[in-house]
């Protein structure tokens, strides 16, 4: 979900860019497509476009929030973008997205799963305006031979013994789902005084945190920087394909089941070059491409029978198996108000 | 000829009117309203809160800390730059703009991994059998960042301040009897003033609106008031609190530059 690779002023400059020649034309033969940074298989890209003929415009954004503003002001009209659950519904509240026409993506209902469209009823409750990308949890990586007791509960990084060896999420939504769960609240808690408990305790935390990151989470647990780390599903197989030592878990008090799909922006201007685009990007041959490049868990149930190696088909991380975890939760839109509330509270902790 | 000249300068005017004096009224459109349009201070005065103060605070102390230890680098070598004859100089001068060529975004990030616990620099000295250093994510790695980043801002000023300077000022110092220390006390340092002021300046005030480099380095756990407003356009998408913050900031800039105003009536210091 939180895939950022480029940073901030590189990522703004960029999309300024592209957002000032995706302007100039409106008319069909092209699709202007908005994703997570290194969200999916760049060579797949280039097969929609020999295939269809349809020129894709891309372009990459590193969070829900920097997406939000961009798509709502309209001015790059883009015409495919792939936020997060709880931003999808903001989306809809705010009508910001289009209706998708099921007609004009057969694969989407013969290849994604639907249980996946059962979970995006949490967000998109009548199931109209998303199809699933990508979906996963966030757990704990932590370094085999770094770490001695048995990991199986947030606890653990509150732990002393591992001092400037813990990577936490930096993102206000993330790091209190950690610090709710671990007190044993919902991540999508409204309740003051809860919060208030949830932000001491991310005080108390940060004398042992090393850093507050996002995707370098991943480079620094490869490279042995740090012990223990809150990850997302996805990199956690990349992980663990670079450095064998590191081992992922869901910890016991439950934590953040996310879902990305694709939405169509009501202002968009190609509406369907944006389902021909969703559509292939459901065809499991694609859909298996992609995974396999980004390794975040692909809810095309056709895609994943045809993943050849048998561990990876039946990998824990990618497709847990949601029944044998309890308090999963997906987050949901808190309203402007509930937003800037936990802003205030991940102020608070930032600069203590 | 007047009219001519005016004529050039449209390409100018054009480009600061879109891309200085709009963005510089929006931000004062956003940092003096509300979410639904009125009108208020609250952004401003929130700089008063206990969080942003903090910030605010963290950030003038580090950038001093950088400025005053960039001046001391820089003073040395800009005084031996400007001894060696124009030839020789300029191929220093050179080596020294060089990295400057790459972005400075990637050179940060060569920092961290030089840094790292189990970066480079570490390593080299665990090979040596020598202490680590341990000062990533820490307040030191920021000043590191900034003095490394900044202070070629900081030697160029006054590089340009010192070769200005009269030789026979100096040789008529040295006639008339005073040793090596009053010369530098009496002579040249008065003379580089407008050098040092313009160096301050350009090494302040980047140092003081950073967000890269505190949280490249300090691994976010280090919130300078660059990282604040940052956030509250990235992540709290809040316009009017991020542009508030930053009339904030603005005007301590401005104070820097008054300052400088004053004591660089030539414009001497104007290098870059």
């Amino acid at each position: 979900m939180k895939k950022r690779i480029l940073l901030p002023l590189l990522c703004i400059a960029a999309s300024l860019l592209l957002g000032a020649c995706g302007n100039s034309s409106g008319e069909n033969g092209k699709v202007v497509v908005y994703n997570w940074g290194e969200y999916i298989d760049p060579e797949t890209i280039t097969m929609f476009e020999e295939e269809t003929g349809i020129k894709v415009i891309y372009d990459e954004f590193e969070t829900n929030e920097i997406m939000y503003p961009k798509v709502e002001a309209g001015a790059s009209s883009y015409d495919v973008v792939c936020p997060s659950d709880y931003m999808i519904r903001k989306m809809i509240e705010n009508d910001l997205l289009a209706e998708i026409n099921w007609d004009n993506v057969p694969n989407v209902k013969k290849n994604i799963g639907s249980q996946y469209f059962e979970q995006s009823k949490e967000f998109d409750p009548e199931n109209k305006y998303s199809v699933p990308y990508c979906f996963g949890t966030v757990g704990i990586l932590y370094n085999k031979t770094m770490v001695d007791e048995p990991v199986d509960s947030w606890n653990i990084l509150w732990n002393e013994k591992y001092t400037d060896s813990i990577l936490m999420q930096d993102s206000v939504r993330d790091a209190f789902m950690v610090a709710l769960k671990k007190n044993g609240f919902s991540m999508n808690s409204l309740n003051e005084e809860e919060l208030n408990i949830a932000k001491d305790d991310l005080i108390l935390q940060k004398p042992l945190v090393q850093a507050y990151v996002i995707d370098q989470v991943r480079d620094k647990m490869i490279g042995n920087e740090a012990a223990i780390g809150v990850i997302y599903s996805g990199e956690a197989i990349y992980t663990q394909r670079e450095n064998p030592d590191l081992e992922y878990v869901i910890p016991k008090e439950g934590t953040n089941v996310w879902i990305d799909s694709w939405v169509i922006p009501k202002n968009c201007e190609n509406k369907e070059n944006a389902e021909k685009f969703i559509d292939f990007m459901c065809r499991e041959d694609i859909a298996l491409m992609n995974f396999e490049y980004i390794t975040y868990s692909t809810p095309n149930d056709a895609a994943r029978a045809l993943i050849e190696d048998e561990d990876l088909r039946n990998s824990k991380i990618a497709f847990p198996n949601f029944d044998e975890y309890e308090n999963l939760e997906t987050f949901t839109y808190l309203g402007d108000e509930g937003d800037s509330l936990y802003n205030s509270l991940w102020e608070e902790v930032k600069s203590h | 000829m007047k009219n001519k000249k005016n004529l050039l300068a449209s390409p100018f005017i054009i480009w600061s009117i879109a891309f200085i004096v709009l963005p510089l009224c929006m931000v004062f459109y956003y940092g003096l309203t509300d979410k639904t349009g009125a009108f208020t201070l609250d952004n401003i005065i929130s700089i008063a809160t206990a969080e942003h103060s903090k910030a605010l605070w963290l950030s003038l102390l580090l950038s001093f800390i950088s400025t005053v230890i960039c001046l001391l680098l820089g003073y040395p070598l800009a005084s031996i730059l400007a001894k060696l004859g124009k030839n020789k100089n300029s191929l220093i001068v050179f080596i020294f703009i060089l990295p400057m060529w790459m972005n400075f975004l990637l050179r940060t990030l060569a920092w961290q991994t030089l840094l790292e616990k189990t970066g480079v620099i570490n390593s080299v000295l665990q090979f040596l059998h020598l202490p680590t250093l341990n000062i990533i994510n820490t307040a030191y790695a920021i000043v590191l960042g900034m003095v490394y980043n900044f202070l070629p801002f900081m030697v160029l000023p006054l590089y340009n301040s010192l070769t200005k300077i009269d030789p026979n000022v100096i040789n008529a110092a040295r006639d008339l009897g005073a040793n090596g220390l009053q010369t530098f006390i009496r002579i040249t340092l008065p003379l580089s003033i407008p050098g040092i002021i313009s160096g301050i300046t350009m090494v302040f005030v980047p140092a003081l609106t950073t967000f890269v480099i505190s949280s490249l380095l300090g691994g976010s756990k280090i919130l300078l008031i660059g990282n604040v407003i940052e956030q509250q356009f990235t992540q709290a998408s809040n316009w009017n609190l991020g542009s508030g913050l930053s009339i904030v900031l603005m005007l301590f800039i401005i104070i820097n530059m008054v300052v400088t105003s004053l004591f660089d009536k030539d414009g001497e210091g104007a290098v870059l």
